[in-house]
Parts: C-alpha cells; sequence; structure tokens
C-alpha cells in the first residue's frame, strides 16, 4: 500500500564526478598500464552497469611499485616531521574540497547510501588526514621514546566496504610517520582509491610516496610476499588473514590485521528502548550489515525481548531501501553478486537449522545486488547464523537472564572486535564493558568512530591497532 | 515498559479501552505507585535521541512530496494570537485569514484553528464560523498556570461556554518538578472534566522547563493517562520551546501509549518553529515515528503564528516557479 507521505526521489547528481572509461595502475606518481596488459572491470552494485575498466596489478607491477616505493623511501622519511605534516594537511583539505564527488563516486562504485558516504565516510576520511598530520612532527612525545624510525614500505590491502576510508586508515599513520605505501584496493572498489591518486599528484606528494594497486587476491600475496616489504597491514576475511599470516611468519615483516567479527550488541532491561532499537538498526544495517564491527548479535534481556523486537519490526519497516544516490535511503545494495551469495547461503542456513527468519514488506530492485533487512529470532549459540560472520544485513536475536550470561555468551565466539552495552545504569556500564573481550566497546550508541580512537580486535579479529596514538605504533621501529 | 496490565492489548486484537483512567486506576492510586509508574518507564538517552531527530531532519522532500507536505503542514495550523495587546479587530483578521489563508488561491486549505485567550473565543468563533476552522483557547492561567485549581476551572469553564473547541492547558511544572506527580494528574482530571464533550483537551508541559527528556517522557504518559486528547511541547512563552528531539520524544510515547490502550493522542509542537523547511522535518518525524495514522489536523498541529506565511510562500513558489515575497501574503 503506498504510504500518504510518499517521498519523491531525491537522488544526488551523478554529474559531479567525471569516471573515465578506463585506469591505470599508480605507480610513482604516474597511471600505467599493467605489465601484462590484463584489465578487469569494475561495475556498480546498484545497477550493474560497468562504471570503468581498471588495470590489473600482477606480481611484476608489485615489483615495480615496491621498488619505487622503496626509493622516495629515502627522502620521504629524511623530511622532517613538520614536512611531512604539510603534505597530509594538504590532502585532508583536498578531501575536503572534493568530498561531495568522492561521496557519489564511493556510492556508485560500493553500492552504499549517498548519505553514509556524504555524511560518515568523507568527513572521516578528511579527519584521518588531519589527525596524523598532526601526529608527523610530534611523534617524539607519542610515547615511543625519541626519534622513533620508520619502518620502510607498507604493503596495504583493504576491502571493500569502506574503500576510502580504510585507505585513510592505512595511508594516513604510514605517511605521517615517514613510511611509504603500496596499497592494494579491492577489486570490486577500486575507484576511489585511484581517485586518491589523484589527489596524492594535486597535493604535489613527492613520486612514489603512494602507490595503488588494483587487483584481485594474487597482487595481494605478492604484495605481502615481496621481500621488500617492511610492514603488512590487512583488513578483511579472517580467513584471508591467516595465509597472510603465516606468508609472513619468520620474516621481519611487521603485521597488522583487522578481520572478521560477530560484534554482540546486549541490551538489558533498563535501557533506553528507543534509543537502543537506534542502536541495534546502525549497528547491523549500516553499510547493508557489511562491516566487521557489526553488531550482528543482538542480546536482549529476556523480561523485555517481545516489546524490543515489537519496536525493532516495527522500525525496521520504516527502513527506505533502494537507489544509493538517493539522498532518503537507508539500505542500498550489496557489494557483488558473490557478496549476495554469501549472505543468502548463510541466512537459509539460518532457517534451516530451525531460526525464524523476518523481513519487512520491502521490494527489491529488479537489477543489482538487493538483500532485505532480515531478523532472525530463535536463534541459540549453537546456530551457524551465531557463529559465522553473515556480512550482511543479518541480524541474530538471542536472549539473556542475568549479566553473566550475557558476558558468557557475548564472549562465546572466536571473534573479538566489538560490543554494545545499553543500559541506563552508569556502573554496569562499565562491570559488564571490563568484562567482554572485544577490542571496542559502546555503551548506548554503536558503530561511532574518531580517528583519535583506537580501533582493533581480539582473537580471531586480528591484532595490532588502528586510529589513534596506538595506530602509530603499526608504522613505527618501537 | 511498565504496562497498565490490560487483560487484552489492543495488538492481540482487544478492544480499545474505554478511559485511560479506568485502566490505570491502580497506577494512579496513590502518590507512590504513580512514581514508581513513571519512573518505570523506559529512559531516554539524550544524545541518541538527538542524534535521530537530526538524522531524520536530514530526509530530503522535493516536488510532490513537498506540495503534499506543505498543504498538510498548513491544514495542521493552530494560527495564534496570544498577546496582552490583542483587539478583538485582530482577532477577526486572524479568523478570516484562518478560513483563507491565502486569499489568491482558494485551493490553499483552512488552518486547523485558531488559538486565543478565553476572552477572545467567543470573536473568533464569530470570525470564522462556517469555515470548519475550531477556535482553541488557552486556559488555566496560561501560561504560567500558577493559579488555583478553581481558578483553572472557571477559566476553562468560561473558554467552554463562549464556545472553545480546544482548551490548551498548561501543567503546573512547579509541582511536576517537586514529584507531586498525583497533583498534576488530578489537575489534568479535572480540567478534562470541566472540557465536557464539547473541548478536546491539550495538555502544555513547557518542556523547555522540564528540562530533562525523562521528564518530558513521564510528563506525557501522565497526561495520556489523565486523559489529554493532544500533549503539547510549550506556551511559546519560554527561551526553549518545541525541538525536533522532544517532539520525537512524545511521538513516541503517544505510539507507545496506543499500543498499549487503543487510545489515540494528538501531539502539538508549539513555539520557534517559522519555517517550511522546519515544519517538513516535523512532519518526516511524525511519517516515521508515530506513523501514517498522526498525518492529519486530528491528531497533529503545529502551534505557530508566523509559520503560516512562510508555508504559503513556499506553496505559491511551487505553483508559479517563482517567489513572490512578503508582500503577497497577508499580515495579520
Amino acid at each position: 500500500m503506498a504510504s500518504l507521505f510518499e517521498y519523491a526521489p531525491a537522488p544526488e547528481s551523478r554529474a559531479v564526478v567525471d569516471i573515465a572509461p578506463s585506469y591505470g595502475l599508480f605507480i610513482d606518481g604516474e597511471f600505467t598500464e599493467a605489465a601484462d596488459g590484463k584489465v578487469f572491470k569494475t561495475v556498480s552494485p546498484s545497477t550493474e552497469e560497468v562504471l570503468s575498466e581498471v588495470a590489473q596489478a600482477g606480481e611484476a607491477d608489485v615489483d615495480r611499485a615496491v621498488k619505487a616505493a622503496r626509493k622516495a623511501f629515502e627522502k620521504w622519511s629524511a623530511l622532517p616531521g613538520s614536512e611531512r605534516a604539510k603534505y597530509l594537511f594538504r590532502i585532508a583539505r583536498i578531501i575536503q574540497e572534493r568530498s561531495r564527488e568522492l561521496a557519489v563516486l564511493e556510492t556508485l562504485d560500493n553500492g552504499k547510501p549517498i548519505k553514509e558516504t556524504r555524511d560518515a565516510d568523507l568527513p572521516l576520511v578528511a579527519a584521518h588526514f588531519f589527525y596524523y598530520a598532526g601526529w608527523a612532527d610530534k611523534l617524539d612525545h607519542a610515547g615511543f621514546g625519541a626519534n622513533p624510525a620508520p619502518l620502510g614500505v607498507a604493503g596495504q590491502v583493504i576491502p571493500w566496504n569502506f574503500p576510502l576510508l580504510m585507505l585513510a586508515w592505512k595511508i594516513a599513520p604510514a605517511l605521517a610517520t615517514g613510511n611509504t605505501v603500496v596499497l592494494k584496493p579491492a577489486e570490486t572498489t577500486p575507484l576511489s582509491a585511484l581517485f586518491f591518486a589523484d589527489i596524492c599528484r594535486q597535493a604535489g606528494l613527492p613520486k612514489g610516496v603512494v602507490n595503488i594497486l588494483p587487483g584481485y587476491g594474487d597482487a595481494g600475496a605478492a604484495l605481502v610476499a615481496h621481500p621488500d616489504v617492511n610492514k603488512v597491514a590487512f583488513t578483511g576475511s579472517t580467513a584471508v588473514g591467516k595465509q597472510i599470516a603465516r606468508t609472513v611468519a619468520g620474516t621481519s615483516k611487521k603485521l597488522t590485521l583487522e578481520l572478521g567479527g560477530k560484534g554482540a550488541n546486549i541490551v538489558f532491561d533498563d535501557a533506553p528502548i528507543d534509543q537502543a532499537v537506534e542502536g541495534i538498526v546502525t549497528g547491523i544495517f549500516f553499510n547493508q550489515g557489511q562491516v566487521c564491527c557489526a553488531g550482528s548479535r543482538l542480546l536482549v534481556q529476556e523480561s523485555i525481548q517481545d516489546e524490543l523486537l515489537d519496536a525493532l519490526k516495527r522500525r525496521l519497516s520504516t527502513l527506505r531501501l533502494g537507489d544509493p544516490l538517493d539522498k532518503n535511503t537507508d539500505i542500498g545494495a550489496i557489494n557483488s553478486a558473490e557478496q549476495l551469495a554469501r549472505i543468502t547461503a548463510l541466512a537459509e542456513k539460518g532457517e534451516a537449522e530451525g531460526a525464524e527468519r523476518w523481513s519487512p514488506a520491502c521490494e527489491l530492485p529488479s537489477s543489482g545486488y538487493w538483500f532485505a533487512p532480515t531478523l532472525f529470532t530463535n536463534v541459540t549459540q549453537a546456530h551457524t547464523i551465531a557463529r559465522d560472520e553473515i556480512f550482511g544485513p543479518v541480524l541474530s536475536v538471542l536472549s539473556f537472564r542475568t549479566p553473566d550470561e550475557a558476558v558468557a555468551k557475548a564472549n562465546n565466539t572466536q571473534y573479538g572486535l566489538s560490543a554494545g552495552i545499553w543500559t541506563e545504569k552508569g556502573s554496569r556500564i562499565l562491570a559488564v564493558a571490563n568484562k567482554l573481550r572485544a577490542g571496542v566497546v559502546w555503551s548506548n550508541t554503536f558503530n561511532k568512530f574518531d580517528p583519535t580512537s583506537p580501533f582493533g580486535g581480539y582473537k580471531e579479529s586480528g591484532f595490532g591497532r588502528e586510529g589513534g596514538r596506538h595506530g602509530l605504533e603499526a608504522y613505527l621501529d618501537v | 515498559m511498565p504496562s497498565p496490565k490490560l487483560s487484552t492489548p489492543l495488538e492481540q486484537g482487544g478492544a480499545p479501552i474505554a478511559s485511560p483512567a479506568k485502566a490505570f486506576a491502580d497506577v494512579t492510586a496513590s502518590d507512590s505507585t504513580l512514581r514508581r509508574f513513571l519512573h518505570g518507564l523506559p529512559g531516554v538517552d539524550a544524545v541518541g535521541l538527538e542524534a535521530r531527530a537530526a538524522s531524520l531532519g536530514t530526509r530530503s522532500i522535493k516536488t510532490t512530496a513537498k506540495a503534499y507536505a506543505i498543504d498538510l503542514a498548513i491544514s495542521m495550523v493552530d494560527l495564534t494570537t496570544l498577546e496582552g495587546a490583542d483587539t478583538p479587530g485582530k482577532v477577526r483578521a486572524l479568523g478570516a485569514k484562518a478560513a483563507h489563508p491565502d486569499p489568491t488561491d482558494r485551493t490553499t486549505p483552512t488552518t486547523a484553528a485558531v488559538c486565543v485567550y478565553p476572552d477572545m473565543v467567543a470573536v473568533a468563533k464569530e470570525a470564522v464560523a462556517g469555515s470548519g476552522v475550531k477556535v482553541a483557547s488557552v486556559a488555566t492561567a496560561f501560561p504560567a498556570g500558577r493559579a488555583a485549581l478553581g481558578v483553572k476551572l472557571a477559566d476553562v469553564r468560561d473558554a467552554v461556554a463562549a464556545g472553545a473547541d480546544e482548551i490548551d492547558m498548561v501543567i503546573d511544572r512547579g509541582a511536576f518538578l517537586a514529584g507531586d506527580y498525583l497533583k498534576v494528574y488530578d489537575e489534568i482530571t479535572a480540567v478534562k472534566e470541566a472540557c465536557g464533550t464539547s473541548a478536546r483537551l491539550k495538555v502544555i508541559f513547557e518542556t523547555g522547563e522540564l528540562s530533562t527528556y525523562d521528564n518530558i517522557r513521564r510528563a506525557s504518559w501522565l497526561g495520556m493517562m489523565a486523559g489529554a486528547d493532544f500533549i503539547k511541547t510549550s506556551t511559546g512563552k519560554v527561551a526553549v520551546n518545541a525541538t525536533p528531539a522532544n517532539t520525537l520524544l512524545m511521538l513516541e510515547a503517544v505510539r507507545d501509549f496506543r499500543a498499549q490502550t487503543g487510545v489515540q493522542v494528538g501531539v502539538k509542537p508549539a513555539g520557534g518553529i517559522r519555517t517550511t523547511k522546519d515544519a517538513v522535518k516535523f512532519l518526516v518525524l511524525v511519517n516515521e515515528t508515530a506513523g501514517e495514522d498522526w498525518l492529519d489536523n486530528h491528531w497533529f498541529r503545529f502551534g505557530a503564528s508566523s509559520l503560516l506565511n512562510d508555508l504559503l510562500m513556499q506553496r505559491q513558489k511551487l505553483a508559479t516557479g517563482r517567489y513572490s515575497g512578503p508582500d503577497y501574503v497577508t499580515v495579520d
């Protein structure tokens, strides 16, 4: 039934971004073809439209890029911190100036709603560069001793869920500390990293300091294995993280891994219910749930379970799914056909194992990759959907009776990236947070990010921290 | 949420309760049971509430949706004059404007009501006769509410006798802040009774003086339990009046109240809403919080005096493609 107040389409203009029909690799300050001439297409997940053709990096290109980065390292690391800061500030300001263009680009290439790229991703991207620019000349005072030295060439591999934000998390601290970078963006979302390459040129960044190699897993593997790479930083799946750990083991390379998660969002019976509902929605439906720190397990105190689920279902019925470029869209497209297939398979497994599935009445567009926001109730710790990371808009609901039970269930996972606590009682927040084995614990909020706040995991969610003062450590010889 | 222990909640197919006062008899039996109930309501996280209100404020409303919203907003305006200097002439002018907000375009909807002091009710009633526009009156020692109950009730009876269709009462904020909830409750029920069957009752909390969101939620439930037909943010006479956040909170309260009792209560933000853009944001809050059952002037109102002209100018702009300026709408 059509609603009374039907919002008219309000799409953001595509004219603000000029996507070229083809892009090269960015090595030593120049765009260049792949050594073997390979290319791949990147498509818009919401329409399946081919956006551009991108050069596909291979082993020879990785070697070229690492050599360029090695050469640039000599000069870059010798610059005074205040000089490196100038470049970073310049990059941050250009990102702000071009944020509308970058937001539209990211939405086209990734499928997430424009309101997220515009209001969350891009402001955070700029903030990370500003923040680490501020550290560049203060490294002596970061608590790692006097004159901490950079490591050298950083090989960085990032995922497709926050393409530009993950790039900022990796590149900003690396450059601030005097390292040079070879970064491989994900094969489904290479465009914003290539635009970033252009921003590096616009900022006058010396050649070779940043190199961007779009490509597949083989390029990532070659980069990680390259003998002249001193530091490896990876964000992505736990399976790939384990491979990387095996590759790096026994070498002198430093490694940080940000891997999967199965975050528990714990709602106590004295929680601010309406805000908790918003937090649950943010926790699992932000970026279609394609967030490693998503609050994908809702642990709700039994006494308010029915009431909370009613409120949550009512709220989900107001989510607007559709054209990600529309400013009124809350839920965009799933990033790729492969990812959609994975989510679909896991959701079906949830049903097969006896959990109860619910989605709001929701019409899915006919082209593109879409998955309706989904709730599973009657879930137990033994269900696959309570254990495996789904990386999609699928929430598993479990209940608990006592705080101890909540903590036990929250910690009973192979992951440990994030958790949430909802209660009006301050002492309970502190008591429970201290017992949770998770890198980030949010209270009465969820999915809040800030460059000053370290982020990282326990257990199979990885090791090392990004962001904050702690984020410098991974790029310094300390 | 503590429930008033209804045997068949509406959502399970029960009938709406006949009288909130009866349904909540256990809760309102004593000061302590009432306090326990109100303090047992879910808390409000201020940061989260304001963030939600702000995020709904970024909805982009254009073209047909905007045209719909503007007409809806006009039809929800309680066109208000509450000045010591009000004259019969001014009230008549206001009534004429309420009946025909834009003399150049007779397709413009009428406003919901004109809102005046009790002594102007008769004048207003005559001015809007036959137009369908209601007359609302701020009785109960508006705006401070600091008078004896007998005085307040006399004020209400006067206004009702003069033909007021709606009574806007202020609660005793002093009693509320002192935790004397039962006193506030009793006053509201007494005023409700004085309204009789002919006038709907809007209960004004003066949210700016209640100071916390928890208090606003408690006041909302208190008002609804006592039989309010509308809950209203403010008098428009203090520094902080209607905000997206306090209105969102009250919309949550009426939504929850209906889910529990089957009784629907209206919401009226008042004071400080001056532009079409603001009004549209409030309509988005209504649409996405309480739902479309509240999207008409029986259940949602704007207490505003300067909002109407901006709505009319925006309406003219949508119709003609040009922005004509303040001389193309009437001053009151």
